[in-house]
Protein backbone atom coordinates (compact mmCIF):
# COMPACT_ATOMS: atom_id res chain seq x y z
CA UNK A 1 0.00 0.00 0.00
CA UNK A 2 1.34 3.45 -0.81
CA UNK A 3 2.72 5.26 2.21
CA UNK A 4 3.58 8.90 1.76
CA UNK A 5 4.50 10.98 -1.22
CA UNK A 6 7.57 8.99 -2.28
CA UNK A 7 5.55 5.83 -2.91
CA UNK A 8 2.86 7.73 -4.80
CA UNK A 9 5.54 9.41 -6.93
CA UNK A 10 7.07 6.00 -7.66
CA UNK A 11 3.74 4.51 -8.70
CA UNK A 12 2.81 7.45 -10.91
CA UNK A 13 6.22 7.80 -12.60
CA UNK A 14 6.71 4.06 -13.12
CA UNK A 15 3.18 3.91 -14.52
CA UNK A 16 3.98 6.65 -17.04
CA UNK A 17 7.15 4.75 -17.95
CA UNK A 18 5.13 1.60 -18.60
CA UNK A 19 2.77 3.54 -20.90
CA UNK A 20 5.79 4.58 -22.99
CA UNK A 21 7.00 0.99 -23.15
CA UNK A 22 3.54 -0.15 -24.21
CA UNK A 23 3.38 2.54 -26.90
CA UNK A 24 6.88 1.59 -28.10
CA UNK A 25 5.92 -2.06 -28.32
CA UNK A 26 2.72 -1.30 -30.24
CA UNK A 27 4.78 0.88 -32.60
CA UNK A 28 7.35 -1.87 -33.06
CA UNK A 29 4.66 -4.32 -34.05
CA UNK A 30 2.37 -2.03 -36.06
CA UNK A 31 4.67 0.39 -37.94
CA UNK A 32 5.34 -0.45 -41.57
CA UNK A 33 9.14 -0.26 -42.04
CA UNK A 34 12.44 -0.50 -40.18
CA UNK A 35 12.90 3.25 -39.80
CA UNK A 36 9.55 4.10 -38.27
CA UNK A 37 9.78 1.02 -36.04
CA UNK A 38 13.18 2.22 -34.82
CA UNK A 39 11.70 5.66 -34.21
CA UNK A 40 8.92 4.17 -32.06
CA UNK A 41 11.24 1.85 -30.21
CA UNK A 42 14.09 4.18 -29.28
CA UNK A 43 12.04 7.25 -28.40
CA UNK A 44 9.58 5.29 -26.30
CA UNK A 45 12.20 3.10 -24.66
CA UNK A 46 14.43 5.98 -23.68
CA UNK A 47 11.59 8.00 -22.18
CA UNK A 48 9.98 4.91 -20.65
CA UNK A 49 13.20 3.83 -18.97
CA UNK A 50 13.78 7.42 -17.88
CA UNK A 51 10.42 7.56 -16.09
CA UNK A 52 11.00 4.14 -14.50
CA UNK A 53 14.44 5.23 -13.30
CA UNK A 54 12.90 8.43 -11.90
CA UNK A 55 10.24 6.38 -10.17
CA UNK A 56 12.76 3.94 -8.74
CA UNK A 57 14.87 6.91 -7.66
CA UNK A 58 12.19 7.85 -5.12
CA UNK A 59 12.88 4.52 -3.37
CA UNK A 60 16.68 5.01 -3.23
CA UNK A 61 18.28 4.99 0.23
CA UNK A 62 21.18 7.29 -0.56
CA UNK A 63 22.78 9.23 -3.38
CA UNK A 64 25.00 6.33 -4.53
CA UNK A 65 21.90 4.35 -5.50
CA UNK A 66 20.55 7.40 -7.31
CA UNK A 67 23.85 7.75 -9.14
CA UNK A 68 23.80 4.10 -10.18
CA UNK A 69 20.22 4.42 -11.46
CA UNK A 70 21.25 7.52 -13.39
CA UNK A 71 24.24 5.70 -14.87
CA UNK A 72 22.02 2.81 -15.98
CA UNK A 73 19.75 5.24 -17.79
CA UNK A 74 22.67 7.09 -19.38
CA UNK A 75 24.27 3.85 -20.61
CA UNK A 76 20.96 2.53 -21.94
CA UNK A 77 20.43 5.85 -23.80
CA UNK A 78 23.91 5.67 -25.29
CA UNK A 79 23.53 2.04 -26.34
CA UNK A 80 19.99 2.47 -27.71
CA UNK A 81 20.96 5.56 -29.69
CA UNK A 82 24.03 3.91 -31.17
CA UNK A 83 22.25 0.67 -32.00
CA UNK A 84 19.38 2.56 -33.66
CA UNK A 85 21.87 4.36 -35.94
CA UNK A 86 23.63 1.10 -36.80
CA UNK A 87 20.41 -0.77 -37.53
CA UNK A 88 19.19 2.11 -39.70
CA UNK A 89 22.49 2.14 -41.62
CA UNK A 90 22.34 -1.61 -42.16
CA UNK A 91 18.74 -1.28 -43.39
CA UNK A 92 19.75 1.54 -45.77
CA UNK A 93 22.58 -0.57 -47.13
CA UNK A 94 20.25 -3.50 -47.65
CA UNK A 95 17.90 -1.29 -49.67
CA UNK A 96 20.89 -0.17 -51.70
CA UNK A 97 20.33 3.49 -50.83
CA UNK A 98 23.87 4.03 -49.57
CA UNK B 1 -1.82 -8.89 -1.62
CA UNK B 2 1.97 -9.04 -1.98
CA UNK B 3 1.78 -12.85 -1.97
CA UNK B 4 -0.69 -12.82 -4.85
CA UNK B 5 1.50 -10.28 -6.70
CA UNK B 6 4.58 -12.43 -6.17
CA UNK B 7 2.80 -15.52 -7.39
CA UNK B 8 1.45 -13.66 -10.41
CA UNK B 9 4.93 -12.37 -11.26
CA UNK B 10 6.47 -15.83 -10.89
CA UNK B 11 3.78 -17.38 -13.08
CA UNK B 12 4.30 -14.66 -15.69
CA UNK B 13 8.07 -15.27 -15.68
CA UNK B 14 7.54 -19.03 -15.95
CA UNK B 15 5.18 -18.63 -18.90
CA UNK B 16 7.48 -16.12 -20.63
CA UNK B 17 10.53 -18.37 -20.20
CA UNK B 18 8.67 -21.39 -21.60
CA UNK B 19 7.36 -19.30 -24.50
CA UNK B 20 10.77 -17.83 -25.41
CA UNK B 21 12.43 -21.26 -25.07
CA UNK B 22 9.85 -22.74 -27.40
CA UNK B 23 10.21 -19.84 -29.84
CA UNK B 24 14.00 -20.33 -29.83
CA UNK B 25 13.90 -24.02 -30.76
CA UNK B 26 10.74 -24.25 -32.83
CA UNK B 27 10.01 -22.24 -35.94
CA UNK B 28 12.13 -21.12 -38.86
CA UNK B 29 15.10 -18.82 -39.12
CA UNK B 30 18.42 -18.89 -37.31
CA UNK B 31 18.52 -15.16 -36.53
CA UNK B 32 15.07 -15.28 -34.92
CA UNK B 33 16.12 -18.31 -32.86
CA UNK B 34 19.22 -16.51 -31.57
CA UNK B 35 17.23 -13.41 -30.63
CA UNK B 36 14.77 -15.53 -28.67
CA UNK B 37 17.66 -17.40 -27.04
CA UNK B 38 19.09 -14.10 -25.78
CA UNK B 39 15.68 -12.98 -24.49
CA UNK B 40 15.33 -16.35 -22.77
CA UNK B 41 18.72 -15.89 -21.06
CA UNK B 42 17.83 -12.41 -19.83
CA UNK B 43 14.51 -13.64 -18.40
CA UNK B 44 16.36 -16.50 -16.71
CA UNK B 45 18.79 -14.00 -15.17
CA UNK B 46 15.84 -12.03 -13.76
CA UNK B 47 14.43 -15.21 -12.22
CA UNK B 48 17.79 -16.11 -10.63
CA UNK B 49 17.89 -12.60 -9.17
CA UNK B 50 14.36 -13.06 -7.81
CA UNK B 51 15.55 -16.28 -6.14
CA UNK B 52 18.36 -14.32 -4.47
CA UNK B 53 21.11 -16.08 -6.45
CA UNK B 54 22.73 -12.82 -7.61
CA UNK B 55 26.04 -14.41 -8.66
CA UNK B 56 24.22 -16.90 -10.88
CA UNK B 57 21.96 -14.14 -12.21
CA UNK B 58 24.96 -12.04 -13.19
CA UNK B 59 26.72 -15.02 -14.78
CA UNK B 60 23.58 -15.99 -16.73
CA UNK B 61 23.07 -12.40 -17.86
CA UNK B 62 26.60 -11.66 -19.04
CA UNK B 63 27.73 -15.13 -20.16
CA UNK B 64 24.55 -17.14 -20.85
CA UNK B 65 22.63 -14.40 -22.62
CA UNK B 66 25.26 -11.80 -23.54
CA UNK B 67 28.39 -13.65 -24.56
CA UNK B 68 26.75 -16.82 -25.87
CA UNK B 69 24.25 -14.65 -27.72
CA UNK B 70 27.02 -12.69 -29.43
CA UNK B 71 28.87 -15.94 -30.24
CA UNK B 72 25.73 -17.30 -31.90
CA UNK B 73 25.15 -14.03 -33.79
CA UNK B 74 28.73 -14.08 -35.08
CA UNK B 75 28.26 -17.71 -36.15
CA UNK B 76 25.03 -16.72 -37.90
CA UNK B 77 26.87 -13.93 -39.72
CA UNK B 78 29.57 -16.39 -40.82
CA UNK B 79 26.96 -18.80 -42.14
CA UNK B 80 25.25 -15.94 -43.99
CA UNK B 81 28.51 -14.90 -45.63
CA UNK B 82 29.08 -18.52 -46.65
CA UNK B 83 25.50 -18.74 -48.03
CA UNK B 84 24.78 -21.66 -45.71
CA UNK B 85 21.83 -20.23 -43.79
CA UNK B 86 19.28 -22.83 -44.92
CA UNK B 87 17.25 -24.45 -42.15
CA UNK B 88 18.24 -28.03 -41.37
CA UNK B 89 16.01 -30.77 -42.82
CA UNK B 90 12.97 -31.70 -40.71
CA UNK B 91 14.46 -35.12 -39.92
CA UNK B 92 17.43 -33.50 -38.13
CA UNK B 93 15.04 -31.34 -36.15
CA UNK B 94 13.07 -34.37 -35.04
CA UNK B 95 16.25 -36.06 -33.78
CA UNK B 96 17.25 -32.89 -31.92
CA UNK B 97 13.77 -32.59 -30.40
CA UNK B 98 13.92 -36.24 -29.25
CA UNK B 99 17.37 -35.72 -27.72
CA UNK B 100 16.20 -32.54 -25.98
CA UNK B 101 13.06 -34.22 -24.67
CA UNK B 102 15.13 -37.15 -23.33
CA UNK B 103 17.45 -34.79 -21.44
CA UNK B 104 14.43 -33.01 -19.98
CA UNK B 105 12.87 -36.34 -18.95
CA UNK B 106 16.14 -37.45 -17.33
CA UNK B 107 16.35 -34.17 -15.41
CA UNK B 108 12.76 -34.49 -14.21
CA UNK B 109 13.49 -38.06 -13.11
CA UNK B 110 16.65 -36.93 -11.28
CA UNK B 111 14.74 -34.08 -9.61
CA UNK B 112 12.18 -36.46 -8.14
CA UNK B 113 14.50 -39.38 -7.25
CA UNK B 114 17.63 -37.74 -5.89
CA UNK B 115 17.51 -36.87 -2.18
CA UNK B 116 17.48 -33.20 -1.28
CA UNK B 117 21.02 -32.10 -0.43
CA UNK B 118 21.79 -31.64 3.24
CA UNK B 119 22.32 -28.03 4.22
CA UNK B 120 26.09 -27.72 4.56
CA UNK B 121 27.39 -25.62 7.42
CA UNK B 122 29.77 -23.20 5.73
CA UNK B 123 30.57 -21.03 8.77
CA UNK B 124 33.84 -22.71 9.77
CA UNK B 125 35.27 -23.15 6.26
CA UNK B 126 34.17 -19.61 5.29
CA UNK B 127 36.15 -18.18 8.20
CA UNK B 128 39.27 -19.90 6.87
CA UNK B 129 38.67 -18.95 3.22
CA UNK B 130 39.76 -15.32 3.56
CA UNK B 131 36.80 -14.01 1.53
CA UNK B 132 33.20 -13.12 2.37
CA UNK B 133 31.38 -14.23 -0.78
CA UNK B 134 30.67 -17.98 -0.44
CA UNK B 135 30.49 -18.37 -4.23
CA UNK B 136 34.03 -17.00 -4.61
CA UNK B 137 35.24 -19.22 -1.75
CA UNK B 138 33.79 -22.30 -3.46
CA UNK B 139 35.14 -21.39 -6.91
CA UNK B 140 38.69 -20.42 -5.96
CA UNK B 141 39.31 -22.28 -2.71
CA UNK B 142 37.11 -25.26 -1.87
CA UNK B 143 36.68 -26.42 -5.48
CA UNK B 144 39.73 -24.75 -7.04
CA UNK B 145 40.43 -27.86 -9.13
CA UNK B 146 37.18 -27.37 -11.06
CA UNK B 147 37.90 -23.73 -11.76
CA UNK B 148 41.49 -24.43 -12.82
CA UNK B 149 40.30 -27.03 -15.30
CA UNK B 150 37.53 -24.69 -16.51
CA UNK B 151 40.07 -22.00 -17.30
CA UNK B 152 42.10 -24.55 -19.28
CA UNK B 153 38.97 -25.76 -21.10
CA UNK B 154 38.33 -22.18 -22.25
CA UNK B 155 41.84 -22.05 -23.68
CA UNK B 156 41.34 -25.42 -25.38
CA UNK B 157 38.08 -24.13 -26.91
CA UNK B 158 39.92 -21.17 -28.42
CA UNK B 159 42.67 -23.40 -29.83
CA UNK B 160 39.98 -25.69 -31.26
CA UNK B 161 38.30 -22.68 -32.90
CA UNK B 162 41.57 -21.51 -34.46
CA UNK B 163 42.09 -25.00 -35.88
CA UNK B 164 38.99 -24.42 -38.01
CA UNK B 165 40.84 -21.75 -40.00
CA UNK B 166 41.75 -22.54 -43.60
CA UNK B 167 45.47 -22.84 -44.37
CA UNK B 168 45.33 -19.90 -46.75
CA UNK B 169 43.79 -17.68 -44.06
CA UNK B 170 46.04 -18.75 -41.18
CA UNK B 171 48.18 -15.59 -41.37
CA UNK B 172 45.19 -13.23 -41.71
CA UNK B 173 44.03 -11.22 -38.70
CA UNK B 174 41.46 -12.96 -36.51
CA UNK B 175 37.79 -12.44 -37.23
CA UNK B 176 35.70 -11.16 -40.12
CA UNK B 177 37.30 -7.70 -40.13
CA UNK B 178 35.48 -4.85 -38.44
CA UNK B 179 34.85 -1.59 -40.23
CA UNK B 180 33.75 1.60 -38.54
CA UNK B 181 33.52 5.02 -40.22
CA UNK B 182 35.98 7.43 -38.63
CA UNK B 183 33.92 9.86 -36.54
CA UNK B 184 30.75 7.79 -36.99
CA UNK B 185 28.42 6.69 -34.19
CA UNK B 186 30.23 3.42 -33.63
CA UNK B 187 33.65 5.00 -33.20
CA UNK B 188 32.17 7.52 -30.76
CA UNK B 189 30.45 4.69 -28.87
CA UNK B 190 33.74 2.78 -28.85
CA UNK B 191 35.40 5.73 -27.15
CA UNK B 192 32.68 6.38 -24.58
CA UNK B 193 31.94 2.86 -23.40
CA UNK B 194 35.37 1.28 -22.65
CA UNK B 195 36.28 3.57 -19.70
CA UNK B 196 32.98 2.78 -17.97
CA UNK B 197 33.29 -0.91 -18.85
CA UNK B 198 36.87 -1.10 -17.56
CA UNK B 199 35.92 0.37 -14.20
CA UNK B 200 32.82 -1.82 -13.92
CA UNK B 201 34.66 -5.01 -14.92
CA UNK B 202 37.54 -4.47 -12.51
CA UNK B 203 35.11 -3.50 -9.75
CA UNK B 204 33.06 -6.68 -10.32
CA UNK B 205 36.21 -8.77 -9.77
CA UNK B 206 37.39 -6.80 -6.77
CA UNK B 207 33.95 -6.73 -5.15
CA UNK B 208 33.58 -10.44 -5.94
CA UNK B 209 35.70 -11.35 -2.92
CA UNK B 210 33.05 -10.07 -0.54
CA UNK B 211 29.85 -9.53 -2.54
CA UNK B 212 28.27 -10.51 -5.82
CA UNK B 213 30.75 -10.69 -8.69
CA UNK B 214 33.88 -12.54 -9.64
CA UNK B 215 36.45 -13.33 -12.30
CA UNK B 216 34.00 -14.80 -14.83
CA UNK B 217 31.47 -11.97 -14.64
CA UNK B 218 34.12 -9.23 -14.54
CA UNK B 219 36.14 -10.96 -17.26
CA UNK B 220 33.11 -11.06 -19.54
CA UNK B 221 32.50 -7.33 -19.08
CA UNK B 222 36.15 -6.69 -19.95
CA UNK B 223 35.82 -9.00 -22.98
CA UNK B 224 32.94 -6.79 -24.12
CA UNK B 225 35.21 -3.74 -23.73
CA UNK B 226 37.86 -5.39 -25.94
CA UNK B 227 35.19 -6.29 -28.53
CA UNK B 228 33.67 -2.80 -28.59
CA UNK B 229 37.15 -1.32 -29.02
CA UNK B 230 37.84 -3.69 -31.93
CA UNK B 231 34.48 -3.09 -33.60
CA UNK B 232 34.96 0.66 -33.30
CA UNK B 233 38.35 0.36 -34.97
CA UNK B 234 40.32 1.45 -31.88
CA UNK B 235 42.10 -1.86 -31.50
CA UNK B 236 43.14 -4.12 -34.34
CA UNK B 237 42.31 -7.84 -34.18
CA UNK B 238 45.59 -9.73 -33.61
CA UNK B 239 46.94 -12.58 -35.72
CA UNK B 240 47.41 -16.10 -34.38
CA UNK B 241 50.82 -16.08 -32.75
CA UNK B 242 50.88 -12.48 -31.49
CA UNK B 243 53.13 -12.90 -28.41
CA UNK B 244 51.44 -10.36 -26.12
CA UNK B 245 48.00 -11.87 -26.75
CA UNK B 246 49.30 -15.40 -26.20
CA UNK B 247 50.87 -14.33 -22.92
CA UNK B 248 47.55 -12.82 -21.83
CA UNK B 249 45.74 -16.05 -22.77
CA UNK B 250 48.06 -18.28 -20.73
CA UNK B 251 48.60 -15.89 -17.82
CA UNK B 252 45.53 -16.86 -15.75
CA UNK B 253 45.81 -20.66 -15.92
CA UNK B 254 49.59 -20.27 -15.47
CA UNK B 255 49.33 -18.18 -12.33
CA UNK B 256 46.61 -20.53 -11.05
CA UNK B 257 48.85 -23.60 -11.56
CA UNK B 258 51.92 -21.92 -10.04
CA UNK B 259 49.90 -20.73 -7.04
CA UNK B 260 48.60 -24.29 -6.60
CA UNK B 261 52.14 -25.68 -6.65
CA UNK B 262 53.39 -22.93 -4.33
CA UNK B 263 50.77 -24.04 -1.78
CA UNK B 264 52.58 -27.41 -1.54
CA UNK B 265 55.76 -25.55 -0.64
CA UNK B 266 54.11 -23.57 2.18
CA UNK B 267 52.68 -26.71 3.71
CA UNK B 268 49.16 -26.95 2.31
CA UNK B 269 48.80 -29.28 -0.64
CA UNK B 270 48.21 -28.72 -4.35
CA UNK B 271 45.61 -25.93 -4.48
CA UNK B 272 44.98 -26.24 -0.72
CA UNK B 273 45.05 -22.68 0.57
CA UNK B 274 46.26 -22.29 4.18
CA UNK B 275 44.05 -19.70 5.93
CA UNK B 276 46.86 -17.20 6.50
CA UNK B 277 47.52 -16.89 2.73
CA UNK B 278 43.96 -17.50 1.55
CA UNK B 279 42.93 -13.91 0.83
CA UNK B 280 46.02 -12.67 -1.08
CA UNK B 281 46.32 -15.91 -3.07
CA UNK B 282 42.60 -15.90 -3.96
CA UNK B 283 42.73 -12.29 -5.10
CA UNK B 284 45.92 -12.87 -7.12
CA UNK B 285 44.45 -15.89 -8.90
CA UNK B 286 41.21 -13.99 -9.59
CA UNK B 287 43.03 -11.00 -11.05
CA UNK B 288 45.19 -13.19 -13.31
CA UNK B 289 42.19 -15.31 -14.34
CA UNK B 290 40.17 -12.20 -15.18
CA UNK B 291 42.73 -11.04 -17.74
CA UNK B 292 42.84 -14.44 -19.43
CA UNK B 293 39.07 -14.91 -19.34
CA UNK B 294 38.56 -11.46 -20.88
CA UNK B 295 41.02 -12.07 -23.72
CA UNK B 296 39.90 -15.66 -24.35
CA UNK B 297 36.21 -14.78 -24.49
CA UNK B 298 36.84 -11.77 -26.73
CA UNK B 299 38.91 -13.84 -29.17
CA UNK B 300 36.29 -16.63 -29.12
CA UNK B 301 33.72 -14.09 -30.32
CA UNK B 302 36.08 -12.59 -32.89
CA UNK B 303 36.52 -16.08 -34.32
CA UNK B 304 39.16 -17.79 -36.44
CA UNK B 305 41.29 -15.86 -38.92
CA UNK B 306 39.26 -15.04 -42.00
CA UNK B 307 40.18 -13.46 -45.33
CA UNK B 308 38.66 -10.02 -44.95
CA UNK B 309 36.33 -8.92 -47.69
CA UNK B 310 34.21 -6.32 -45.98
CA UNK B 311 32.03 -8.70 -44.02
CA UNK B 312 31.13 -6.94 -40.79
CA UNK B 313 29.92 -3.42 -40.27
Amino acid sequence: MPEGLADIATIVLTGIGLVFFLAGTVGLIRFPDVFSRLHALTKADNLGLGFIVLGAGFQADDWTQLAKLGLIWALALLAAGTVAQLVARAALRQEGRE
Amino acid sequence: MTLALDLGLDLAFGALILATALAAVAGQGLFRAVVFFITYGLLLALVWARLGAYDVALAEGVIGAGLTGVLLLMAQGRLRRADALADPPARGKLAAALAGASVTAALVWAWFTLPLPQRIDLDAPMAASGVENPVTAVLLNFRAWDTLLESIVLLAALVGLWMLARDAEWRAPLGPGFHARAGGVLSVFGRLLPPVGLIYGVWLVWAGADQTGGAFQGGTVLAAVILVAMMAGLARAPRVGAPAWHAALAFGPGVFLLAGIAMIAVGGGFLTLPPEFAKPVTVTIEAALTLSIAVTLALLVVGPPEQQNGGGT
